[in-house]
């Protein structure tokens, strides 16, 4: 087999991909002012921000801030068998318990989302870590949300396996530039991380298509595990999905932001989290650099007369910002 | 305009730092690497005196300021009797007095001097020379033969060497024979050519020194000419005329008269004797720099109590670690647990070495993390669970110790200098990532926290930087301006150049269509 010799930096420049110093140096430090990092990194904040602005995510049935309130557990979930508990500071989807139905009353057995039993004392175990900090950013204590599991549309049935596929879009200034659909794997768990081998499928800006994935960097066009081709699943209500993605930036005051939206069979896309330090792969799963993208809004907003809106900005991400290449 | 700002604070870092330690290297002589020696001497004038009945006194001039040399240390012995030194304008002379001196006695002085001025230090000129008074025909013969000279002379350097040759010579010029007897000695010879050369308005003067040898006895002091080309003093051979002192020459005295001037002794005798010592090259330096009033010393680290010392010697370590860390995750892109644990687990490989270290850290992660995922059965709560994990991590270090001790190595006793509560955050640490991410970016992770940590240490270990960022602290102003350097780089790092490769085959990676098109 021959080696897989790495790409020169120059070739990399030269496609416009962004690497993290960059992304870090540039973006991050000049676009997201600090004070902001918590109305996205507190999930409780963004929660109610979203509401405020009218934006749609998943219902939240309580939060649990002390270890004697773990007790209220049944009462906030109600006669919700289904539910999911996170941590409001959770660091990259870390300490996310998703139960997917009740196994038995009595005793309380719940049904996690890998279908293995879980009981009431393990949650409230769980739980108890939550409120200790095991999950946040610097080991502070944090507070759990409970909050309405998503039942996500059969859109991506075919091509992913267990888990919530999400879509992530990269906000630039305002303009969604980028675009990935994150779809599990057996090999990742059913979680939609990309490390552990979820794939990365690059959505087509212009008509919300998906386009062929990346697994492990490297270039796929079926799924492993349902066979089924990647590309070509048209994702529905792409303008206000977009719409939805550029609001985020409007309300959190962040220049460049990652935002996840899942879609749901009922409701249609929820919001499910922000994050002010997206991560690099969608460049890899849209075969493009950020880099140009970028360039082209900064263009667009430096000549324009007004602010727009977040439909127009949307429209015109979808015209602009389409793969050039494809 | 940020970018000017940054790069003026790391211009003016860099040129504080490397200026700050460039003056103590090359004027105070702070060595540049470890264990270096300088060369001192040590010169003992003995004074050997033989009082009479009446109160004696004895003054002794002392080398002040000599050229090439500076003095760093000086005593007196001299068991009875009073000593005060005095100094006039660029003489100190030491003086003795006892009033009922009993028997042959030898007083002493011992200095202790080290070369470190290859040019002489400029002096003020002090006006032409008077011509000394001659009668005829005495006159006319000077002034025709330094007439001679001044002809064949381009200044007043090649004058003197020139007049100086002519006095020495076999057959003498006719028109100095009368002023030289033939048997005449160096130290007249040398008062005639000061003489001489006062007709020509040249400033000379005597002077008077020791040569050092290693381990020389009875030294008598030889004597110089010194002449003054309006810049500095220059000395000249007044034997051969040849410029320079010798380099082991000891300048002790200036001027026509001898160093002693006693009263009330009926004799008298000043020999000297010279030692060479080889002193550590910080020990002369420190001294150097003390008498030379050098302000920078008031803030040096090597005035701190020694064990303030020692812990300044690893403290200023970590910055360079720090720095390792920075450019190992921002330009190669490691990535390490926690920040800055490598650079802690690299100190207490101070103590372990290198191997043993890396293998007692595996180990105590290891066994450990086993702990770990067993509590993780138990549901414990998270704060105790981490006492927990302190807990068995120091019982492994003392079982460790006890086994390692039992089978007759020692190096498994430096396990208790491991940071076990940072151990104890790395465990948890790995087994969070290792429940949540999977085994194997935990132990990516770990290995890449080893390997900074090793190279961390690599660094820190080395005596050579170990001595420079001690001696130069000011350094660390360059490490700063460095990291600060690294703070903007925007480039990419070497792993997303493997991160990145899919790039390559990609099959819509084409080139973008060009900027400007902007549809």
């Amino acid at each position: 087999m021959a080696i897989n010799w790495p790409i020169t930096p120059r070739r990399l420049k030269e496609l416009g991909v962004l690497g993290m110093n960059q992304r870090n140096g540039e973006f991050i430090a000049e676009m997201n002012a600090r004070r902001y990092y918590p109305l996205v990194d507190d999930k409780l904040l963004t929660k109610e921000l979203a509401e405020e602005a009218g934006l749609h995510v998943p219902a939240l049935y309580g939060v649990i801030r002390t270890t004697h309130e773990i007790k209220h557990l049944s009462k906030l979930v109600g006669d919700h068998d289904e539910f999911v508990i996170k941590p409001a500071n959770g660091a990259g989807g870390d300490g996310i318990l998703v139960i997917d139905g009740k196994q038995s009353d009595k005793p309380l057995v719940y049904r996690k989302s890998s279908g293995r039993a879980v009981s009431i004392d393990a949650i409230a175990l769980h739980i108890s870590n939550i409120l200790a900090g095991a999950y946040s950013l610097g080991g502070r204590p944090d507070v759990a949300m409970i909050e309405y599991r998503v039942q996500f549309s059969p859109l991506f049935e075919k091509i992913s396996f267990q888990g919530v596929p999400d879509i992530r879009t990269i906000v630039y200034r305002g303009y969604p530039v980028m675009a990935m659909v994150r779809l599990p794997t057996t090999q990742s768990d059913g979680k939609a991380n990309l490390h552990q081998g979820a794939i990365g499928a690059g959505v087509d800006m212009a008509g919300g298509q998906t386009l062929d994935g990346v697994a492990h960097n490297r270039h796929v066009t079926h799924h492993p595990d349902t066979r089924e081709p990647i590309s070509g699943v048209d994702i529905p209500g792409w303008q206000s999905l977009l719409e939805m993605a550029a609001k985020c930036s409007d309300m959190t005051g962040l220049g460049f932001l990652g935002v996840d939206v899942v879609l749901d069979r009922d409701l249609g896309p929820l919001i499910l989290e922000l994050n002010a330090r997206p991560g690099l792969s969608i460049q890899i799963a849209n075969g493009e650099g950020l880099r140009h993208r970028i360039e082209r809004v900064d263009r667009h907003v430096d000549h324009l007369a007004r602010d727009e809106t977040a439909a127009e900005r949307a429209a015109w991400s979808r015209e602009n910002l389409a793969p050039m290449n494809l | 305009m940020r970018r000017i700002h940054l790069l003026s604070v790391v211009f003016l870092l860099t040129l504080v730092g490397l200026s700050v330690a460039y003056y103590k290297y090359s004027a105070l002589g702070f060595p540049l690497t470890p264990d270096r020696e300088t060369e001192t001497w040590t010169v003992e004038a003995q004074i050997a005196v033989n009082p009479g009945t009446a109160p004696a006194s004895v003054r002794f001039a002392l080398a002040s300021d000599p050229p090439h040399y500076t003095l760093l240390d000086e005593g007196f012995v001299s068991r009875g009797w009073g000593l005060t030194t005095q100094s006039s304008d660029r003489q100190r002379e030491a003086v003795w007095t006892k009033r009922s001196p009993e028997g042959n006695q030898t007083l002493y002085y011992q200095a202790t001097v080290y070369r470190d001025q290859e040019e002489i230090q400029p002096s003020s000129y002090p006006g032409p020379a008077a011509p000394p008074k001659l009668e005829e025909p005495l006159k006319s013969a000077a002034e025709s033969f330094v007439e001679d000279i001044r002809a064949d002379s381009a200044d007043i350097q090649t004058f003197a060497t020139l007049l100086v040759k002519e006095v020495n010579a076999s057959r003498p010029n006719e028109n100095i024979a009368a002023f030289l007897k033939p048997d005449a000695n160096e130290t007249e010879r040398t008062r005639l050519a000061i003489r001489l050369l006062a007709i020509a308005r040249i400033p000379a003067r005597m002077s008077h020194g020791v040569m050092l040898t290693d381990e020389g006895r009875n030294l008598r002091p030889t004597t110089w000419l010194e002449v003054h080309n309006s810049r500095r003093w220059v000395p000249i051979n007044p034997q051969t005329g040849a410029v320079g002192y010798p380099r082991q020459f000891l300048v002790w005295w200036h001027g026509d008269q001898p160093a002693l001037t006693t009263s009330g002794l009926e004799g008298v005798e000043l020999t000297f004797a010279t030692t060479r010592n080889l002193r550590d090259a910080m020990e002369t330096a420190q001294l150097q720099s003390t008498i030379a009033e050098s302000r920078l010393m008031d803030f040096s680290l090597l005035d701190l109590p020694i064990d303030a010392q020692n812990t300044y010697r690893v403290l200023l370590l970590v910055p360079l670690g720090a720095l390792i860390i920075v450019l190992l995750r921002n330009l190669i892109g490691i990535r390490t647990f926690g920040t800055f644990m490598p650079v802690l687990i690299a100190l207490s490989f101070r103590e372990t070495q290198l191997v043993a270290g890396v293998v007692l850290f595996t180990l105590i992660v290891a066994l450990g993390l086993a702990i770990r995922f067993y509590l993780e059965r138990l549901k414990l709560l998270l704060v105790p669970r981490l006492a927990a994990v302190v807990i068995v991590v120091i019982l492994l270090m003392a079982l460790i110790s006890i086994v390692s001790h039992r089978l007759g190595l020692d190096i498994g006793l430096s396990v208790g200098l491991f940071p076990m509560v940072i151990l104890a955050m790395t465990i948890e640490r790995v087994s969070i990532v290792w429940e949540e991410h999977g085994a194997g970016d935990a132990l990516a992770q770990a290995t890449g926290s080893l390997v900074v940590a090793a190279m961390a240490y690599l660094v820190m270990v080395n005596a050579y930087v170990t001595h420079l960022f001690f001696v130069f602290p000011e350094l660390l102003l360059v490490v700063l301006a460095f990291t600060l350097l690294v703070g903007r780089y925007t480039g990419y790092r070497l792993t997303e150049l493997f991160r990145f490769r899919a790039f390559k085959t990609l099959a819509h990676a084409r080139r973008p269509t060009p900027p400007g098109d902007d549809r």
